[in-house]
């Protein structure tokens, strides 16, 4: 059972040794991956890592100390008015002016751009109509960062930046935003974002590169990241079998089998712990009380790899 | 060039109008203080007393100051405003440029404080008569000019103060003291040489003398000199905000 990795096959964000301190803080300190047209590129890591740093050089906000960074073939610094005709970005923290109205907003930054959409159609996408005469201070969290998401969209980009877009909306909020997003991606768009939410990126995200402390600690599909660093998975079975235990034992891949009364803890390879241990409670024709699975997850990675959830 | 400049003054001049008390502040409450005075010292004050009959010989030229000085201080206020709450990095991530942005609030700016002097000039008339020969026309363009110049040493304020609350103290600090050596209230000569050195270096000094002049009929170009300062002070102040100008 092998997963073809996605190799970028045609690559609309190039990044190479990119390095950028604020003074004496090294906030990106040499990372270098691609982004893939077509897909959903995540950035991940703990809080002050670098992906603000690392996506505001990608789209031509700040430039870069050293290292090559071509967008859509462009220099992001040098060509940035010819490439902000062609990227969307949502910036993290950004506020518009308070008093301005979500159509106002729209129709300027379509006024902004020489190609933009359809400012009502636009509205409609992101279920924004009915809000059209709010002023921007009066929206729910979850409404502005669609009004934010949508000006990101108004000049039909053909890479959309997204900082941490779901950050501090409640979980339906969010579920509509990840629709949103693969909406995005279905459109042919190439959708690169940041987030800390590890679900976020597991369910959203083609690719992700975890990043800690401004540098590269791994980049692939969530899946082969979770097996490459998470090759164990746990599963618990309850069983008043007496021969339960040596059962497990023999199974091939377990690595250990705790048993706690009639609680048996299964620890094993991931890759087949499940059907092998189903098997082998058909095979012995065990009654079984309860079964519950353990299996490594995206957070277990970052854990794994960055050694904490959150670090300031 | 500037695209979207336009579409963006009509924009924040309609954000700004949304604003109750700013509406009143900058452009109703000067004209009700205005014709409050104007009643209460009006036609009595120079009846009786010579010298405060230059006070309201010079009236149009301290309210344009004063309303110039109001108009400095928003403008400040506003930049560092959208600074704080990341609207102008927001902006900066558009074809937006950060000459467009200035521009249109220095425009609203402008458009507002006209509005203001032209309701005081209308409103003021019964209470200090300006008589037939005021040259309203010419004090008009050397208020617009004098105003868009002045402006420019907002840009500068605006494009460093980094928030919202240093704002107005800080403008005030250096707007209040330039204001008052302008020789507005206390003529340059009874300064001590020192000060009036300094006095004369300050751009709102030619800008004094220039709405003075004009207003008292002298021609353009006895003022050459006051205008060609005021126009470097705007070449200045824009070369030097463009390259402080801080985003976020
Ligand atoms: N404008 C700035 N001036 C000085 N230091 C900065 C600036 N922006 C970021 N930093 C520092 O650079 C490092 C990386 O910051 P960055 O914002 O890129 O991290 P991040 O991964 O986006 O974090 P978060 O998850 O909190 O958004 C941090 O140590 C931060 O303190
Ligand atoms: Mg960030």
């Amino acid at each position: 059972m092998d997963v073809q990795p996605i190799v970028p096959a045609e690559p609309v964000v190039v990044v190479r040794h990119l390095r950028k301190s604020y003074g004496r803080t090294v906030a990106v300190d040499g990372v270098s991956f691609d982004v893939a047209r077509g897909e959903i590129f995540g950035l991940i890591g703990p809080n002050g890592a670098g992906k603000t740093t690392t996506m505001e050089c990608v789209e031509g906000l700040r430039a870069p100390d050293s290292g090559t960074i071509a967008v859509l073939g462009l220099d992001p610094v040098r060509d940035v008015r010819a490439l902000q005709e062609r990227i969307g970005v949502q910036l993290q923290e950004a506020q518009l002016q308070k008093r301005i109205t979500v159509r106002e907003a729209v129709d300027l930054w379509a006024a902004l751009y020489r190609a933009p959409v359809d400012g009502g159609r636009l509205l409609d996408q992101l279920g924004l109509r009915e809000r059209q005469h709010a002023r921007f201070m009066t929206l729910s969290g979850g409404q502005k960062q669609r009004l934010l998401i949508a000006l990101a969209l108004v000049n039909d980009p053909e890479v959309v930046f997204l900082d941490e877009l779901t950050t501090g909306l409640d979980p339906q909020a969010r579920r509509a935003i990840w629709d949103l997003v693969r909406g995005i991606r279905a459109r042919g768009k190439t959708v690169f974002l940041t987030t800390h939410l590890m679900e976020e990126a597991e369910r959203l995200c083609d690719r992700v590169a975890i990043i800690d402390r401004g540098r590269l600690v791994d980049l692939g599909a969530p899946a082969e990241l979770v097996r490459r660093h998470c090759p164990t998975a746990t599963v618990v079975v309850v069983t008043a079998a007496p021969e339960a235990a040596a059962a497990f034992a023999a199974i091939p891949g377990v690595t250990s089998v705790v048993q706690d009364g009639t609680t048996h803890t299964i620890r094993g390879a991931a890759g087949g712990l499940v059907t092998e241990v189903i098997r082998c409670l058909a095979g012995h024709r065990i009654d079984v009380r309860d079964v519950r699975t353990d299996l490594p997850t995206l957070e277990d990675v970052f854990l794994e790899t960055t050694g904490r959830a959150m670090r300031d | 060039m500037l695209r979207g400049l336009w579409r963006l003054t009509w924009l924040e001049l309609r954000i700004f109008l949304r604003e109750p008390l700013g509406v009143f502040g900058t452009v109703l409450a000067p004209v009700l203080v205005f014709l409050a005075l104007g009643r209460l010292l009006g036609g009595r004050v120079r009846a009786t007393d010579p010298d405060a009959a230059d006070v309201a010989r010079d009236l149009p030229v301290v309210v344009a100051m004063l309303v110039a000085v109001g108009a400095i201080l928003s403008l400040v206020a506003i930049m560092a405003i959208y600074r704080e709450g990341g609207i102008l990095k927001r902006l900066r991530a558009t074809p937006l440029r950060p000459a467009t942005i200035l521009t249109a609030h220095v425009l609203v700016k402008m458009l507002l404080s006209t509005t203001t002097l032209t309701l005081m000039a209308v409103a003021g008339r019964r209470f200090v008569p300006a008589g037939a020969e005021a040259p309203w026309l010419s004090f008009g363009v050397a208020v617009v000019f004098t105003v868009a110049c002045v402006l420019s040493i907002g840009f500068v304020i605006a494009s460093v103060v980094p928030t919202a609350r240093f704002a107005q103290p800080l403008g005030a600090l250096v707007l209040y003291p330039m204001l008052g050596l302008s020789g507005l209230f206390v003529p340059l000569d009874v300064l001590p040489p020192g000060l009036q050195f300094v006095a004369r270096a300050l751009p709102f000094t030619p800008a004094v003398s220039l709405l003075r002049g004009i207003w008292h009929g002298e021609g353009w170009a006895s003022h050459t000199g006051d205008m060609a300062v005021l126009a470097l002070v705007f070449a200045l102040c824009v070369a030097l905000a463009s390259r402080v100008f801080r985003w976020e």
